[in-house]
């Protein structure tokens, strides 16, 4: 994939979360990220996309390599149309959780991140921006 | 569904996770392996996640669920062969793993298990490949 293009993956299922991570792993590899970049990476992008067809209902990834002049790095940007977040800073503490998991999915996934946005309107649906750039 | 085989060696279970797991798969994995620990008397569990490539919090709370149950059930478990970048990445995910005992390797898992569970001249002779 040349720089700056983009694939969307639809996540809904299990399988899904499979190959969407195979995805996020070859595109991060074909961007030279470290192994532990990589790691952090997919991840990252397994938390969050188990978010989007958990608590999204399902939805989808886009996932970019992205080239900002300087660096380049792998940009993933889930989206649901789900009931959204009601409280975005609870929902990024550690240990929160309203579905029975951990509650380090979002949190964890930030941290694991060089770039993070979250947007999510009530009734409307989440978007969540991550990128990992190479150093 | 695709389940992940668990084999039976003395008093002992082996695991080893060679596919990139789905959630359902990592929940039918503790299912089968409380059965199986029940149905054989099982004093310890072995599971060797060296060829996973990511353990994300759903397969951590997995491994935590399995250490549980397998203590309820008078056996231990033993996680064994985590990549180095997979233990980076989980610590900044927030995940210790806490109540799971690791160990480097196979044979150093097996040894951890044989003295926790007081077994060690019955299956002396098992886990040592090299």
């Amino acid at each position: 994939m040349p720089a700056n293009e983009s694939k969307e993956l639809p996540l809904r299922t299990d399988d899904d979360i499979v190959r969407m991570r195979q995805a996020v792993r070859s595109i991060a590899i074909e961007t030279g990220l470290s192994l532990v970049d990589q790691t952090k990476l997919v991840t990252a992008a397994s938390e969050l996309g188990r978010n989007t067809r958990i608590y999204g209902g399902g939805g989808s990834v886009k996932i970019e390599k992205v080239d900002n002049g300087i660096r380049r790095g792998v940009r993933l940007t889930f989206e649901d149309h789900g009931t959204g977040i009601p409280n975005v800073e609870l929902a990024l503490k550690d240990g929160y959780t309203t579905g029975g998991g951990l509650g380090l999915g979002l949190g964890g996934s930030k941290r694991l991140c060089n770039e993070f946005e979250i947007d999510s309107r009530p009734g409307e649906g989440t978007r969540v921006m991550i990128a990992r750039w190479k150093p | 569904m695709e389940r992940i085989p668990i084999l039976k060696m003395g008093d002992f279970l082996l695991v080893t996770i060679q596919v990139d797991m789905h959630d359902q798969m990592a929940l039918a994995l503790q299912d089968d392996l409380t059965e199986r620990i029940v149905r054989t008397g099982a004093r310890g569990v072995l599971i060797d996640i060296s060829s996973l490539e990511i353990v994300d919090s759903f397969i951590g709370r997995m491994l935590g669920v399995i250490a549980g149950m397998s203590r309820v059930l008078d056996a231990e478990t033993v996680v064994v062969g985590m990549q180095p970048s997979v233990a980076i990445t989980l610590v900044e995910l927030g995940l210790a793993l806490t109540g799971v005992r690791t160990a480097l390797n196979v044979e150093k898992g097996m040894k951890l298990l044989r003295a926790a569970t007081g077994l060690a001249d019955e299956t002396n002779h098992a886990g040592e490949r090299e």
